[in-house]
């Protein structure tokens, strides 16, 4: 399991990073040309490519924030086994949840 | 060397007396011209401290029973030289990181070879007593790569060096898993798959930060950070070939 996470890590890193970039690009374009939040959602609504760029997002940040957190709690605290692993799959299924409904909302 | 002739041709020298509990014992040592810090702590023990506990068998870097932390760094005391890690004339010597301590500079090594094993570490070889002695290509990538890891003389001072040792006790450590390497690259050994199998796992090779402390204080200057980094190639392969990794 150790290597799929390793892998699944590596591979959701090497999409953030262009998503994130896109994402920050993005923020920094929307407040420069002081769009409005009505001027925003009406960009989103109902576009694919949007709701396919973020939904990505939300998916591969999903993966990646839990097996980092992870490992971060193996290395610090005595905290290891299957509740863990629980933990940390409820975390990946809430931060995809919560992120994929955000995305809804600004989409449909 | 003026450096180290600070007071009066003589060394200060603190040295760790005790176990978990203790404290540093200050010691005057005379400064020589040449002169280790394994010649160091044995004129201590010899001369001032009788039961100063350490640990030592070949002086000539070969061993690799003499590991100490030396001003704060680990290194191989009998190939240390002084002139070279005295600060204003000053040593300050204690055992090794993230091992159980026993006495003095003492520690217990058998976690440290304990994960050796588990790494899969002992040679299992195929051929029988009666076979004829196997013909290497000292020149294959393969054999080059098992011979870049093997000159490991098993003194922990990479184990000592790692952070991710320190903060993860189930992590096999530098030292196994540059050994792991080393018999998975040797096709005379029997249980490639184990190792694989083993440096997969939780605290193998992809427990490894990278940090390359172990590589930066290798006495005998071996890359274990190269040799996990081959095992994660290794296992990646396993994982895509439907291995059980």
């Amino acid at each position: 399991m150790e290597t799929r996470l390793f892998v699944l890590q590596r591979a959701s890193a090497l999409l953030l990073a262009p998503l994130v970039i896109v994402h920050l690009g993005m923020i920094l374009y929307a407040v420069r040309g002081g769009l409005t939040a009505g001027e925003i959602l009406s960009r989103t609504q109902g576009s694919i490519g949007w709701g396919a760029f973020y939904g990505l997002f939300v998916l591969a940040a999903s993966l990646h924030a839990p097996i980092g957190v992870r490992n971060v709690l193996r290395e610090w605290t005595a905290w290891r086994g299957r509740s863990l692993d629980t933990a940390m799959l409820i975390l990946a299924l809430a931060l995809a949840a919560t992120g994929l409904r955000a995305v809804w909302a600004v989409i449909a | 060397m003026s450096d180290m002739r600070a007071e009066n041709g003589h060394l200060r020298v603190s040295i760790w007396r005790g176990k978990s509990e203790g404290c540093f014992v200050d010691y005057q040592v005379p400064a020589r011209a040449n002169q280790t810090v394994l010649d160091v702590v044995t004129w201590v023990q010899r001369h001032r401290e009788p039961s100063l506990a350490y640990r030592f068998a070949c002086r000539v870097g070969v061993c690799g029973s003499c590991a100490m932390t030396v001003n704060g760094r680990p290194r191989w005391t009998c190939r240390t030289h002084v002139g070279k890690v005295a600060r204003d004339g000053r040593l300050r010597i204690e055992p090794l990181r993230n091992l159980p301590r026993i006495k003095d500079l003492a520690c217990d090594m058998a976690p440290f070879f304990d994960k050796w094993q588990r790494a899969g570490g002992r040679f299992k070889g195929t051929a029988t007593r009666k076979a004829p002695m196997p013909r290497l290509d000292p020149s294959s990538p393969q054999r080059r790569a098992a011979d870049a890891a093997i000159e490991c003389i098993n003194c922990a001072v990479c184990y000592s060096a790692c952070d991710t040792v320190a903060w993860n006790p189930d992590y096999l450590g530098p030292a196994a898993l540059n050994r792991a390497w080393s018999l998975v690259n040797d096709v005379r050994h029997g249980e490639q798959d184990a190792i694989v199998a083993a440096a997969a796992g939780a605290g193998g090779c992809h427990a490894c930060h990278s940090h390359g402390s172990c590589v930066e204080y290798c006495p005998v200057e071996l890359e274990p950070t190269a040799s996990i980094a081959g095992l994660k190639r290794r296992t990646l392969r396993g994982l895509l070939t439907g291995g059980d990794t």
